[in-house]
């Protein structure tokens, strides 16, 4: 495909969502309370949009995981909720 | 156009999936053993889910001339219960010559926790002493990383285990690398919301090759879409994809990985 077609099929949704994700975060600022990790797991993986690689989901998907490598003792529960929150 | 959906949890579905599944091209289904969105209390739970998988389903899809295939398992989901997870693995083997059964699976990893952990060894072993395919589940977002890194070891560490006879599923950008050079198969999963979209399934396929990968919706009782494949083939075709091209990764690729057990035919 070229860069127009790439254009032409995906920029009006892109656009869509890069306003929701500007929305989204005016939302949470208006809000009242604090914030939790997922608020900053956010804000690093946004940084990962403006390099200059063609690899921005992957580094997208990596900011947002769990890094380490043993096994936990126990599962606290089934649910994941999007963000890793560091070690306990 | 032809495709087969090797990834959905149908008990979970009405009967007009059914009818648009066939109306699109389907031509099998193959249903993973899954989480019921609760814990089963006892293993006659699960004695009671693979009858349904086994006997009931395989009827109600043949209403619409779809034929069902299953895989058997406990769901990582439920590993966390050691004893209830053996309990339910002594079951299985008195299920592996049904004819719809086509391996272990979805097994795998959820939390990542030493239980879940030893719970799936048990499945690859059991796999392995009765030469099925396994079909895995790798954990869900920000678990998936390290989730598909622990189920890597316990496959490769297992010289019984060859990598063609096995499918991880769920890969995204950041896991599929290590799934396709370790030599397993990979599976996409077309989700609205979580795992992957449409458009980033065919661009891992754009940058990965064709190899070794297969495409489902894993629909089931969550926000998910039965329809996935076919609705991913038609942007395939936006994408200026040819008709053979999209017919090798929707029908021929799950038809090649499946094959390698005589019960699949369609």
């Amino acid at each position: 495909m070229t860069r127009q077609h790439v254009l032409d099929l995906y920029f009006m949704e892109a656009r869509s969502k890069l306003i929701d994700l500007a929305a989204f975060l005016d939302r949470v600022e208006r809000a009242e309370g604090e914030a939790d990790f997922r608020l900053n797991a956010l804000q690093q993986a946004i940084r990962e949009l403006d390099t200059g690689n063609a690899d921005r989901a992957k580094r997208v998907l990596l900011a947002l995981s769990d890094p380490t490598t043993e096994p936990i003792p126990a599962a606290p529960g089934k649910g994941a909720i999007g963000a890793w929150q560091g070690s306990k | 156009m032809r495709y087969i959906e090797p990834h959905g949890h149908m008990v979970s579905r009405v009967t007009d999936d059914y009818v648009d599944m066939a109306t699109a091209g389907c031509a099998a289904v193959c249903e993973p053993a899954f989480w019921a969105g609760f814990d089963r209390s006892s293993a006659d739970g699960f004695h009671d889910y693979f009858c349904q998988l086994t006997e009931h389903e395989p009827k109600r899809a043949a209403k619409f001339g779809i034929p069902h295939f299953c895989w058997l398992c406990i769901n990582p989901k439920e590993s966390e219960d050691v004893q209830l997870a053996k309990d339910v693995i002594a079951l299985i083997p008195d299920f592996l010559d049904k004819p719809n059964v086509l391996g272990i699976g979805e097994i795998g990893l959820n939390k990542n926790s030493r239980n879940e952990l030893k719970i799936l060894e048990l499945h690859v072993d059991l796999a392995a002493r009765h030469n099925q395919l396994i079909l895995v589940h790798t954990p869900h977002l920000e678990d998936k990383l390290k989730g598909t890194r622990l189920i890597l070891d316990v496959l490769k560490s297992d010289r019984r285990i060859r990598p063609e006879r096995v499918i991880i599923d769920h890969v995204e950008e950041h896991t599929i690398g290590p799934v396709l050079d370790a030599g397993f198969w990979a599976g996409m999963t077309l989700y609205p919301e979580s795992k992957c979209t449409p458009a980033r399934a065919i661009d891992m396929l754009e940058t990965y090759g064709t190899e070794r990968i297969w495409m489902n919706s894993a629909c089931d009782w969550g926000v998910s879409i039965p329809l996935a494949v076919p609705r991913t083939a038609l942007e395939m075709k936006k994408r200026q994809w040819t008709a053979d091209a999209i017919d090798r990764v929707v029908y021929q690729n799950p038809l090649k990985f499946l094959s390698q057990t005589p019960k699949f035919r369609v």
